[in-house]
C-alpha cells in the first residue's frame, strides 16, 4: 500500500514539476522546479531498488548541474518574455517532438511486454543478495570494462577540450609568488624601533 | 524496535515500522536542538577563553542558559521580509538549510547496528544531502534581492562546490579501505589496527586524508578560516544579512547542526565512530553512544579552537588550497590506497 502511494506521489510530483519548469515565468523558478523533478525521481528509483543510481542523480545533477543552471540563471539577466516570444513558432516542432518521444515510448514498452528479448523482460535487475552497488560495480569492472574506461577518455577528452578552449593567456598580470608569500616573514616588512621622543625614525 | 512493537504489542508491520522511525527521528532530533543550544554555549565560551575574555556569564549558573535566552529573543522578534525579496524563496531558503543539516543524521551509526537507516548507499546519501546545503545559502542569498547576500551567495556556493571534489575523493578512499558505503560497516572495519588501536586514523595511509577531510569539513561549514560568506569587514552577515526573528534563528541552528555533524563524520569516518579508542575488550563496557559523543566533543573542541586563533584566508587562497592542493592530494591518495589494496588483497573476494 504504501509502495503504491510513494510512487503515485513522487510521479505526480515529477510530472507537475516538469510542466511548472516549462511554464514558469521566472527563470530561477524554473530551475527550481527542475530540482524537485530531479529529486523526486530520485524518490521513484528508490521505489524500483535502483538506490544507487538515485544517489548519483541527486549528487550529480541536484548537487552540481543545477547549481551551475542556478548560477547561470541567476548571473545572466535572462529577459523570459523575449524567448517566450518564439513560442509559437516552435510550437509545431515541439508537439512533433512529443508525439515521437510517446510512440518511441509506446513502442518501448510494446516490445517489453511482448517478450521478444529475454533480457528485458527480468524483474530484478540484479540477483536479490547482491546489492545494486556491488552488482553494477562487478559487470562495469569486468564485462564492460573497456567499454567503461572508453566513456572514461571520452570524458577526459571532453575536459581537457573545455579547459584548452576556454583558456586564454593574459599578458600583463602579475600571478601570485605563493611559495614567496608564504617564505615572507615579518622580520622582512617590519622593523621594531624604539624611538626617543621629538625624534622620529628614518624611512 | 520495529520488531519490538510487533512482538510486544503485536502491531501491522507496517504500522510498528512507522511507529518506530518517528521514535527514531524524535530521538535525534529533539536532542540535537539541545545539543545544538549547548554546543553555540561552548563555542563561545571556548572562544572567549583562549581571547581571555569571560564569554556569556549572566543567564543562569556560568551563563548556561545563554543560547536560550537568545532563541526566545529571537523567537519573540517581529520577521521583517523586505520588499524587494522574492517572498516564498526567501522564507524557503533557511527551512531548506535547517531539513538538510537535520537530514543527514538518518544515516549516522550511534552503536552497532543503530541508526535510523542502515542502508548500504549510506555514504552516497551523506555526499548527496551535503550537496544540497548549497541551496540553502543560494536561495538566501538571490532571493534577499541585496547586493551584500548575493555576493556572499556566490562565494559560499563556490566555495562548497570545490570542497566537495576533495571530500568525494577523500571517501573514496576510506570506501575503497571499508569495501563498504555503509557508515555502520565502515566503522566496524576500523576495528584493531595493529592489534589494539581502533580508527582509521592510525593507517599512515588514511591519516592524511583524515587531515584533509577535517579541513574541508571546516570549509564545508564555512567556519573560520574559510568563513569568507560571513566576512564581516566585506559582508555585512553575508547571505543572512537580510533575515531577522526565526528564519534567521534557522540558519543560525542549521549551521550548528552541520557544525555537529560534520563532527560526527569526522569521528565515524577516521576515529572509530562508536568504538573505543583502543581495541581492549573492557571498552566496550561503555556503551558506543558514549565514545561517539566524546570524539564528536573532541572535534568540536579542535573547531572552536580553529575559529578561535587561525586568521581568515584570502579567497584565492581558498580556492588555491581546495583545487591545487586537496584535490591532487586526494587524487594521489586515491591511487596509493588502491595500489596497496590491490598488493595485499588481490585475489581476495571483497
Amino acid at each position: 500500500m504504501i509502495q503504491a502511494f510513494a510512487f503515485y506521489l513522487f510521479a505526480i510530483i515529477v510530472i507537475a514539476s516538469a510542466v511548472l519548469t516549462i511554464t514558469a515565468r521566472n527563470p530561477v523558478h524554473a530551475v527550481l522546479w527542475l530540482i524537485l523533478a530531479f529529486f523526486n525521481a530520485a524518490g521513484l528509483m528508490v521505489l524500483v531498488g535502483a538506490e544507487f543510481i538515485a544517489m548519483l542523480l541527486v549528487i550529480v545533477y541536484v548537487g552540481a548541474v543545477a547549481v551551475l543552471f542556478l548560477f547561470v540563471v541567476m548571473m545572466l539577466n535572462i529577459d523570459f518574455a523575449e524567448l517566450r516570444a518564439g513560442f509559437v513558432r516552435y510550437a509545431l516542432i515541439g508537439l512533433a517532438f512529443a508525439v515521437a518521444l510517446a510512440a518511441e515510448i509506446m513502442i518501448a514498452f510494446g516490445a517489453w511486454s511482448a517478450g521478444t528479448i529475454e533480457l528485458g523482460r527480468r524483474a530484478a535487475p540484479t540477483p536479490d543478495a547482491v546489492p545494486n552497488i556491488e552488482a553494477l560495480g562487478l559487470l562495469l569492472y569486468s564485462r564492460y570494462l573497456f567499454v567503461f574506461e572508453g566513456a572514461g577518455l571520452v570524458l577526459l577528452v571532453a575536459m581537457i577540450g573545455a579547459i584548452v578552449l576556454t583558456h586564454r593567456e593574459r599578458s600583463g598580470v602579475r600571478p601570485q609568488n605563493i611559495s614567496r608569500q608564504v617564505k615572507r616573514r615579518p622580520q622582512d616588512a617590519t622593523r621594531n624601533t624604539r624611538p626617543t621622543v621629538g625624534q622620529g625614525i628614518e624611512l | 524496535m520495529t520488531s519490538f512493537f510487533t512482538y510486544r504489542f503485536g502491531w501491522d508491520f507496517g504500522i510498528s515500522w512507522f511507529v518506530a522511525t518517528l521514535i527514531d527521528i524524535l530521538l535525534i532530533a529533539l536532542p540535537l536542538m539541545l545539543a545544538v543550544a549547548m554546543i553555540i554555549y561552548v563555542d563561545r565560551k571556548i572562544w572567549a577563553s583562549m581571547a581571555l575574555r569571560r564569554g556569556p556569564n549572566v543567564v543562569g549558573p556560568f551563563g548556561l542558559l545563554q543560547s536560550f535566552a537568545d532563541g526566545l529573543k529571537v523567537f519573540l522578534q517581529e520577521t521583517i521580509i523586505p520588499i524587494a525579496a522574492n517572498k516564498t524563496l526567501f522564507l524557503l531558503a533557511p527551512i531548506i538549510t535547517f531539513t538538510v543539516a537535520l537530514i543527514v543524521w538518518a544515516v549516522v551509526p550511534f552503536a552497532k547496528d543503530a541508526s535510523v537507516a542502515n542502508i548500504n548507499v549510506g555514504l552516497l546519501y551523506v555526499l548527496a544531502a551535503s550537496s544540497l546545503g548549497v541551496y540553502g545559502i543560494i536561495l538566501a542569498g538571490w532571493s534577499s534581492n541585496s547586493k551584500y547576500p548575493f555576493y556572499s551567495a556566490i562565494r559560499a556556493a563556490a566555495q562548497m562546490v570545490s570542497y566537495e571534489v576533495a571530500i568525494g575523493f577523500v571517501l573514496i578512499s576510506v570506501v575503497l579501505y571499508s569495501g563498504s558505503f555503509n557508515l555502520g560497516a565502515i566503522v566496524e572495519n576500523q576495528k584493531g589496527y595493529y592489534g589494539f588501536l581502533n580508527g582509521h586514523w592510525c593507517n599512515p595511509l588514511l591519516f592524511p586524508m583524515a587531515v584533509v577531510f577535517f579541513i574541508s569539513s571546516l570549509a564545508e561549514t564555512q567556519r573560520a578560516p574559510f568563513d569568507l560568506t560571513e566576512a564581516e569587514s566585506e559582508l555585512v552577515a553575508g547571505y543572512q544579512t537580510e533575515y531577522s526573528s526565526m528564519s534567521f534563528a534557522l540558519f543560525w541552528l542549521g549551521e550548528y547542526a552541520n557544525v555537529i555533524l560534520m563532527c560526527a563524520l569526522n569521528a565515524t569516518l577516521f576515529w572509530g565512530g562508536y568504538l573505543p579508542p583502543l581495541d581492549i575488550g573492557f571498552l566496550y563496557v561503555v556503551p558506543g553512544i558514549v565514545w561517539l559523543l566524546l570524539k564528536m566533543a573532541a572535534f568540536f573542541f579542535l573547531f572552536s579552537w580553529v575559529k578561535a586563533t587561525v586568521p581568515r584566508y584570502r579567497y584565492d587562497q581558498l580556492m588555491r588550497l581546495g583545487w591545487k592542493i586537496f584535490l591532487p592530494m586526494s587524487l594521489i591518495f586515491v591511487f596509493l590506497v588502491s595500489g596497496y589494496l590491490m598488493l595485499v588483497r588481490v585475489g581476495v573476494p571483497a
